[in-house]
């Protein structure tokens, strides 16, 4: 099991600014290691989140993303209380959801 | 018969315990233990990995006295300053076939490279004189540090016209020198001692002095 | 005939020459500033942060026992405001320790874990993979707050005198001392700015900003790895980790910095 992403949703007025700074090494799958083998590309394929189970937000990544990413987007209609669910799919296969409230 | 002490004993009695719990009391660190304490904590504290050992840690006379300068904030003195740039002077090792200059495009790699000599670095392989770290050189190449005075012009500033000239032999002279054991000039330099530490061999030497005096080279352009 | 106002195109090439050189006016360090600035918000040295409280509380080693009760400096248990105040000297090892060599004692006490192990495996590695969450989340428990390394006791004031000794040792083939790139203002290798660490401003910065996260490497560095990296590039031999030198160098820069802010865990380039 992955190590947690840690979410922040902090509702401002209208618009909610959600942060998200997830665990993944991400590997390009260009890099060698010191025995001169190429490092398997492991990294996340998509990411979506949900406000109280309804998506509001889909990415598509590739290995241009860097190891441990951090996400930011802006949210309107959110409010204290909500619930915030972000989950990510990676290329083997290996998923996270982790969940936050609004505050 | 009284079997009380003469006052003036008593005295001394109690003067000589009112020291001795003064100082029992008092342990003041002397410089000299504080030395001593950190010479044995530094012994202690690390060991050999890979090709770096702890004798590298074992100070010759510049290295001991300069640091000693350092910590008390009292500069050596003149005669000591001239005694160790004499002493360093000695270990320069000039060129065997009286030829200063190289090639300034192998001097120029040298001076680029900043490998060797840690613990994760391979015994035998070739060091880099790493001089970008702490000068400015070529016009050309932003990221040098200012550690060092920038070299930047450095033939050029020196009037080097005629390399066969006693002019430029003493440039030439006074570059190597630098380059083989900057404390020849300057007893605490910042700088490392590049031949005399075995860093940089006659060759390299040679092609970062061509780096700096030949006029073909960037630095001079 | 039509009236031309000679002065307008002089005016636009004006003001357009005056904005170049005004976006000019910014320097490299303003800019990497900048960068950093940005940078602060989302750094992954969070996600260590969680992992250290976790493994904190968690009941762990053959003693089965978190680290709830471990003496940081201000009484069992008590991480807020620890960081800021090590090195410091402890009663009941009799000796100045840094955070890592605490943490250690504190494994080795509560735990039942073996310190001579931890410390002697290598960066990144097993138990040292915690260590990395650990001093993340003690330090973390400090941001903020100001530097205040206790110089009452004696061997604390020994180990400040002993840390300048040491800063200012010549050694190496390359007679290098930490005083050699970091004893002066305004000074920079390549392009990396160097803190004074012999004046307040400059060991605040350098001292308050270990732990980090190095986004080169993609790793947390704690201060004990930041000293083993640049006694490598000194050409020293190896330090032991938190080993009597190391920690003295601690106390060193940190009374240097007294009053500054601590901003750790803090994001490196």
């Amino acid at each position: 099991m992955a190590d947690p992403m840690r979410i922040r949703a902090q509702a401002a007025g209208d618009k909610t600014t959600v942060r998200v700074l997830m665990a993944h090494e991400m590997e390009t799958g260009l890099r060698k290691d010191a025995e001169g083998k190429v490092i398997p590309a492991w990294f996340i394929q998509e990411v979506t989140a949900s406000l109280n189970g309804k998506p509001i937000f889909t990415a598509d990544w590739g290995p241009a993303v860097s190891k441990n990413p951090f996400l930011q987007f802006v949210v309107k209609g959110a409010k204290a209380g909500d619930k915030l669910s972000v989950s990510w799919k990676d290329n083997r296969g290996e998923t996270r959801t982790d969940e936050a409230t609004v505050s | 018969m009284s079997n009380k002490k003469p006052l003036s004993t008593l005295y001394t009695v109690a003067a000589v315990t009112a020291s001795l719990v003064v100082l029992g009391c008092a342990s003041i660190d002397t410089a000299q233990s504080l030395d001593a304490m950190t010479q044995q904590m530094v012994k202690d504290s690390f060991r050999d990995q890979g090709i770096a050992k702890v004798d590298r840690l074992q100070q010759d006379e510049s290295n001991a006295a300069c640091s000693a300068a350092d910590v008390s904030g009292v500069a050596l003195t003149d005669a000591k300053a001239q005694g160790i740039e004499a002493a360093n002077l000695k270990t320069v090792q000039w060129p065997a076939d009286g030829k200063f200059v190289g090639d300034w495009k192998e001097g120029e790699k040298i001076a680029q490279n900043g490998r060797g000599m840690t613990w994760t670095d391979k015994p035998g392989s070739a060091n880099g004189g790493n001089c970008y770290n702490c000068h400015q050189i070529s016009r050309e190449e932003i990221s040098f540090g200012t550690l060092g005075p920038s070299l930047y012009n450095y033939g050029k500033l020196r009037g080097i016209s005629d390399p066969n000239s006693a002019e430029a032999r003493a440039i030439f002279e006074y570059t190597w020198g630098k380059i083989w054991n900057a404390k020849a000039y300057n007893a605490c330099s910042g700088m490392p001692r590049f031949g005399h530490a075995g860093i940089l061999g006659e060759a390299q030497v040679r092609d970062l002095v061509g780096l700096l005096v030949d006029p073909q080279s960037p630095v001079n352009r | 005939m039509r009236q031309t106002n000679p002065a307008a195109p002089l005016a636009a090439a004006l003001l357009l020459v005056w904005c170049a050189s005004a976006l000019a006016q910014k320097s490299t360090a303003d800019g990497i500033a900048e960068y950093r600035e940005m940078l602060q918000d989302g750094n992954p040295a969070e996600l260590f942060e969680m992992k250290g409280e976790e493994l904190w509380k968690q009941k762990r080693g053959p003693r089965n026992a978190s680290l709830e009760r471990c003496d940081l400096g201000k009484g069992p248990g008590v991480v807020k405001g620890a960081f800021v105040e090590l090195p410091r000297y402890f009663a009941d090892t009799n000796k100045v320790q840094d955070l890592e060599s605490r943490l250690l004692t504190c494994m080795q006490a509560q735990q039942g874990l073996d310190a001579a192990k931890i410390a002697a495996t290598p960066f990144g590695k097993d138990e040292q993979k915690n260590m990395e969450g650990l001093v993340a989340w003690v330090s973390s428990q400090s941001k903020g707050m100001k530097l205040a390394l206790p110089q009452g006791h004696a061997k604390e004031k020994q180990m400040y005198e002993v840390g300048k000794r040491m800063f200012y040792l010549r050694g190496g083939p390359h007679d290098f001392a930490c005083a050699s790139c970091h004893g002066a203002d305004d000074k920079r290798i390549r392009l990396q700015d160097l803190p004074n660490l012999t004046k307040a401003k400059g060991a605040a910065e350098g001292f308050g900003s270990w732990p980090a996260y190095r986004v080169s490497s993609g790793e947390l560095w704690s201060m004990q790895r930041r000293l083993n990296d640049c006694f490598r590039q000194q050409r020293f031999p190896y330090p032991g980790y938190a080993s009597d030198v190391t920690v003295a160098l601690g106390v060193f820069m940190g009374v240097n910095g007294q009053g500054g802010m601590s901003t750790a865990p803090a994001i490196k380039r």
